[in-house]
């Protein structure tokens, strides 16, 4: 277990490598395969893991770059472990659910480079080299949206990676300042982020650093009114890129939240709350309103995906331990709902190349398994109880409460608003009668299909029921990652909302 | 009536003028042996000529000597050191490339070698003297080698190309001569640390004479970096010489231009005259952003690598604006990398060169040209879209590293400013790099016939493009290397 991390983040890059060995008709299952292990070995790193610990486990630690405080460090704590195992779960997924014919080959392989990004991004704790892989996990997902995806994939490939590269240079700004406020500090130089952790950071540069975070994670998000890229990706990208891209690459954003900007940033993150939190609001409501006037049933699911974003970073900017550990969670449930959705929608794309509700309608009596597991996932993601999108979005929305109510109330509306648009989805394309002559010998979810849909089902089910053993451990390190920044904070204002925001039976 | 001199001529360090002699015997003894034996062959030639730099490098690495000599003439300090080492490794590199499958008039003649040597020694004299006279003759030296060079060609476009570079290189020299005539006028001196002693002595008075000075410096050393306005030679020269002479010139000339402007600006920003910081602000963000604009707009490849060039010299002249040792250090791991990266990404354009200009009428390398090259020749346009990402500071590739070590020099002097249009101007880079990549990955290709896009390919080719891509890819692994030995240069010459 001593190299397990390493192993996680490199595997992955390696057998890209030399998956260029593979002839194109086996790429496919290697790719399984090859995922598959390294799911397994994020199994075996959650086995491993120590729930009692709230800390960095399996920490690697290797100097770089000594003279400029640049290092190799990894470590996984109950923030991150979850998101390593959702990337490795995803990945491999999607790769059981790929129908994709054209250059497999090429395919396989981006996806595998992608997911080295992702597993890098979550466990490295060096902010260089987070910087490093955040930037690099763009160069796949261009790759896939712009070579397989539909007509206008090269514009919607593009508008992706500039917008979310012009976000990340300023970020990569406020690293360096960070790196220099800690030198004029300290005296040495360190990109480490637990070294970065115990620097108290001015109030005024706390407000600058916060903004060239912010802008860089709220675009990855994405947050209104950054969000724009989104619905045009999600639009063109072939299936497994959407799906990879909702269920991981959004959650790099809201996790850079969790991870940065709250306890680097204690009193620039409660100074910008109720601007967030507005913000927030503001994608749950337009979003979902959005989504309710969509004709094309990816890009409802599209815009849902911005709605709940909403919610995950109210959660986080709840400064308390249930709604930071609610939006943790809601990411991973979020995570695979979307995932399944985005997959149903890819199955029904292939059978009918096209992804217009007026097209569909009577879609249950054709294809009764897959309108029962597509409305599973669609009362998951309304966030019915029992569900795991439920799970979620309570904790996140009742920690939001102790802050202020009345947005609270607000995002809630978004509750409702999802089950509007998703239901009016599931009547026009599943109720009903066959209205088309086409549709009427559709074929139902095969077994490639099912195989990959089914594991998704059961998630949903069983951490709808009993999230208990996963919300304990992020729990563990949302509390120390709270106490961390009650000790750190500079300002009256700022104990006061930890306060405030910690404590049970607070008035409102 | 001049004093009778009397000096030592051990007090001479002759060992300061050894590289500069290697060369200039090589270049002449070359000229000798191309008159004995005729029709010698090109490798040879190359050979030779590589021997010879390389034996130019053991000198500059075993200098032992004191850091001034030859009548104090010669200043051997550590910029000027990394500096040599820099041209002579890039000289090295570029000199393989005239190796290519098919054959060019210019690289079978001895004289286009001869020159090369001799633009070297001007190269070196520029780096190694903080006299004005000296680099003045080191900067025609090399110029009037490389305008030779470039003509040798022999395309109209290279006629063109090299008649532009001569026009407004000669401009940029009358400018020069003017600048230094008006700090000996000044100060009584054509050395720079004795500029420095009188003008500070003096307060920086009477500043009219200074700024003059300044002024005509700026422009005639801004020609030679290619700083905004005075870069509008530089994209048509580029395309009209060979590839790899091409990307030669965007990396030597400019190294030995960023040492001159070093030695000169550092001291006048230093002087604390507020109103010089702001001249070399202006051009530093305008040479940046107007580049990046322009090289957003172009539809060939090399003229865009020709104002994406331009744009890096930007930020090199950001480095020298801010001044402090990091800064300087910066300067030259940055350069390093690049010169790695944009002499692969050049040496590409080399091996896909084709006689006729199959794609478009005007250009060369169109954009379209590469159209789809991932499913003809993945490999090339693989190693191609890493150059591509690298340049455009994509981590964990190499500029990437110089840039963030220059972003964080930035900040660290409170040129938060600065930073952040060096930051944003990144991000507008990432889009012309992009649009290549895209080109090659994501559109479907033209012609399906490989053989187009590798009749200049040959094996010393590739080797060079395969070191460039090795040292591209993994140059996280040099950086800490290279930070603490050119940290120490740079600290011990005093910037």
């Amino acid at each position: 277990m001593e190299h397990i991390l390493s192993l996680l983040v490199f595997f992955p890059a390696m057998a890209g490598l030399l998956g260029f060995l593979v002839v194109k008709e086996s790429i496919r299952a290697y790719g399984i395969c090859v995922s598959a292990i390294e799911f397994v070995l994020s199994l075996i790193l959650w086995m491993g893991f120590d729930t009692s610990n709230p800390g960095y486990q399996f920490v690697e630690f290797f100097p770089f770059v000594p003279s400029y405080g640049m290092n190799y460090y990894l470590g996984v704590d109950g923030i991150s472990l979850f998101l390593i195992i959702l990337s490795t779960f995803i990945t491999m997924i999607a790769l059981i659910g790929l129908s994709i014919e054209k250059e497999i080959k090429n395919l396989v392989i981006t996806v595998l480079f992608l997911e080295m990004t992702m597993v890098g991004v979550f466990v490295i704790l060096d902010v260089v080299w987070f910087y490093a892989f955040w930037e690099l996990s763009l160069i796949p997902m261009l790759y896939i949206i712009g070579a397989w995806g539909s007509a206008n994939r090269m514009y919607a490939a593009i508008k992706f990676f500039l917008y979310t590269f012009s976000g990340s240079v300023l970020m990569l700004v406020g690293i360096l300042y960070m790196g220099y406020l800690y030198h004029d500090a300290t005296g040495i130089w360190s990109f480490a982020l637990p070294d970065w952790y115990a620097l108290q950071v001015p109030f005024d540069a706390q407000l600058w650093l916060f903004g060239a975070f912010f802008i860089g994670f709220a675009i990855k998000v994405p947050m209104f009114p950054f969000h724009t890229w989104l619905p045009y990706a999600h639009g063109q990208a072939p299936t497994i890129g959407s799906v990879i891209l909702a269920a991981v690459l959004l959650k790099m954003g809201s996790y850079g939240f969790v991870r940065f900007s709250l306890p680097l940033f204690p009193d620039a993150s409660v100074y910008f709350l109720i601007p967030v939190a507005i913000i927030c609001v503001i994608m749950v409501i337009y979003a979902a309103m959005i989504a309710y006037a969509q004709e094309d049933m990816k890009q409802v699911i599209a815009y849902s995906s911005i709605s709940h974003m909403g919610i995950v970073i109210l959660g986080t900017f709840a400064m308390n331990g249930e709604g930071i550990t609610g939006s943790i969670f809601l990411m991973l449930s979020h995570g695979i709902v979307s995932g399944a959705l985005f997959m149903l929608v890819g199955v029904i794309y292939d059978r009918r190349h096209t992804k217009m509700m007026k097209d569909f309608g009577g879609l249950a009596s054709v294809m009764p398994n897959f309108a029962t597991i597509y409305g599973i996932m669609l009362m998951a993601s309304v966030g019915l109880p029992l569900t795991v999108g439920f799970v979620g979005e309570f904790l996140s929305l009742a920690g939001f409460y102790r802050i202020n109510w009345v947005m609270t109330l607000l995002a809630g509306t978004g509750i409702i608003l999802g089950a509007v648009y998703m239901l009016v989805l599931y009547k026009k394309s599943f109720f009903g009668e066959v209205v088309h002559v086409e549709n009427k010998t559709l074929k139902d979810l095969n077994a490639k299909e099912l195989s990959a849909l089914i594991p998704l089902v059961a998630l949903v089910a069983i951490l709808g029921v009993y999230p208990k053993p996963i919300l304990t451990t992020i729990d563990a390190s949302v509390e120390k990652m709270l106490v961390l920044m009650d000790q750190k904070a500079l300002q009256d204002t700022t104990k006061e909302l930890l306060m405030k925001a910690n404590t049970i039976g607070g008035n409102h | 009536m001049l004093e009778p001199i009397s000096i030592d001529i051990a007090g001479l360090n002759l060992q300061a003028l050894l590289p500069m002699a290697i060369l200039t015997i090589g270049a002449l003894a070359l000229i000798c042996v191309d008159l004995a034996v005729k029709g010698l062959n090109r490798s040879f030639l190359t050979m030779i000529t590589i021997l010879f730099i390389v034996l130019d490098f053991g000198a500059v690495i075993g200098y032992k000597g004191d850091v001034r000599g030859f009548f104090d003439v010669l200043l051997v300090d550590g910029i000027s050191l990394i500096a040599q080492v820099i041209i002579l490794v890039a000289s090295a590199l570029f000199l393989p490339l005239s190796m290519s499958h098919r054959h060019f008039r210019e690289f079978k003649m001895a004289e286009f070698y001869a020159l090369f040597m001799f633009m070297i020694v001007g190269f070196q004299c520029m780096v190694t003297s903080d006299n004005l006279i000296l680099i003045f003759i080191g900067l025609e030296t090399s110029s009037l080698a490389l305008y030779t060079l470039i003509a040798l060609h022999n395309r109209a476009k290279a006629f063109e190309a090299a008649i532009k570079y001569f026009t407004m290189g000669a401009l940029a020299a009358g400018f020069y001569g003017m600048s230094a005539l008006i700090f000996y006028a000044l100060t009584g001196s054509v050395e720079i640390h004795q500029i420095e002693q009188v003008l500070q002595e003096r307060h920086f008075q009477p500043l009219v004479g200074i700024l003059a000075a300044t002024i005509f410096m700026v422009a005639a050393l801004g020609f030679k970096l290619s700083l905004v306005p005075s870069h509008t030679w530089t994209p048509d020269v580029y395309e009209g010489s060979s590839a790899p002479l091409a990307g030669y010139m965007s990396i030597v000339p400019k190294i030995a231009g960023f040492v001159v402007a070093m030695r000169l600006f550092e001291m006048l920003v230093a002087s604390g005259v507020v109103w010089l910081e702001y001249v070399l602000y202006a051009a530093v963000v305008l040479t940046m952003t107007l580049a990046n604009i322009t090289a957003l707009v172009q539809e060939d490849v090399k003229r865009m690598l020709a104002f994406s060039s331009i744009s890096h010299a930007g930020s090199m002249m950001a480095a020298i604006l801010i001044g402090t040792t990091q800064a300087n250090t910066a300067l030259f791991v940055y350069w390093i990398f690049f010169l790695f990266t944009n002499l692969g990404a050049f040496t590409m354009l080399w091996i896909v060169r084709h006689r006729e200009n199959l794609w478009d009428e005007r250009y060369q390398h169109p954009y379209t040209k590469f159209s789809g090259l991932v499913k003809i020749m993945p490999m090339t346009a693989t190693i191609m879209g890493i150059f591509m990402f690298a340049l455009a500071g994509m981590p964990p590739f190499s500029v990437f590293w110089g840039k963030l070590y220059l972003i964080s020099a930035a900040i660290n002097s409170e040129y938060i400013g600065l930073a952040i249009v060096i930051a944003i101007n990144s991000a507008v880079a990432v889009y012309y790099y992009m649009k290549l990549v895209v080109y090659m990955f994501l559109h479907e290709p033209v012609t399906i016939d490989a053989r187009l896009y590798a009749t200049n390919a040959s094996t010393s080719l590739k080797v060079i493009v395969g070191f460039a891509a090795i040292v591209t890819i993994f140059s996280i692994a040099f950086v800490e290397p290279l930070l603490e030995v050119i940290t120490h240069y740079v600290a011990s010459s005093g910037f």
